[in-house]
């Protein structure tokens, strides 16, 4: 279980921001999210979206814990 | 070092006065405002998401990158976010040095960083609809100069 965020254009695309998603890594919840919403699977993986992990950007794979923050992050625009 | 995210307008010239305060050993105190641009009507408002405690967490260790730099004895950084007007102040910058240059290098270096990398998600919204906007490739020569 994590608490997933999305921003930019990936919460537009969803009609989301913050939902709680049951998954006990990061490839699970990202195969939870695509079979929910097949094109914003393909959004995730797509180039530039980072993940931050509990704030911290994670590159592979990761452990969630029920109080785990998953953000996917699209290309940062700068301010 | 003080890095402050808020959804409010803020007064620039006052922030300067507060920053300004206390420094005996300060020589050189370098401000940057920048300001929600109309763009003839095409922008009737602005738009930025941030990630609190992330995007914060970022300009922090980049504003600490540019106290070690440039040896700067402080640094504050203020950014909106959420819906920005047209006129309003976007982003509030002010490092204090011993001498200008420090200063002003500083200053350059931290907006150059501002604009190009810092986590932010921006949209701008005109009179047919909205869309999300990528740094151009001005904004990032600018920040390649300091690599």
């Amino acid at each position: 279980m994590a608490r997933v965020l999305l921003f930019g254009r990936l919460a537009d695309q969803a009609g989301w921001r913050d939902r709680v998603v049951d998954a006990l890594d990061l490839s699970s919840l990202r195969g939870a999210l695509a079979a929910a919403d097949p094109s914003l699977g393909e959004a995730l993986a797509g180039p530039g979206v980072q993940v931050a992990v509990d704030k911290a950007i994670v590159r592979g794979e990761a452990v969630l814990s029920p109080f785990t923050e998953v953000a996917f992050l699209p290309p940062m625009s700068g301010g | 070092m003080t890095v402050t995210l808020t959804d409010q307008p803020f007064e620039p010239g006052a922030l300067v006065t507060a920053f300004c305060l206390g420094r005996e050993e300060t020589g050189a105190v370098a401000t940057f405002v920048g300001l929600a641009r109309a763009e003839k009507g095409q922008a009737v408002a602005l738009e930025l998401e941030a990630y609190p405690g992330f995007t914060d967490a970022a300009i922090g260790e980049i504003a600490q990158v540019a106290v070690e730099r440039f040896r700067l004895h402080d640094v504050h950084v203020v950014h909106r976010v959420g819906r920005i007007a047209p006129g309003e102040a976007i982003v509030f910058v002010a490092t204090a040095a011993g001498h200008r240059r420090e200063a002003f290098e500083a200053c350059d270096f931290l907006m150059d960083y501002l604009k190009s990398r810092a986590p932010f998600w921006k949209k701008e919204h005109g009179p047919d609809g909205a869309r999300w906007i990528e740094p151009t490739d001005r904004d990032r020569t600018d920040a390649e100069r300091w690599d």
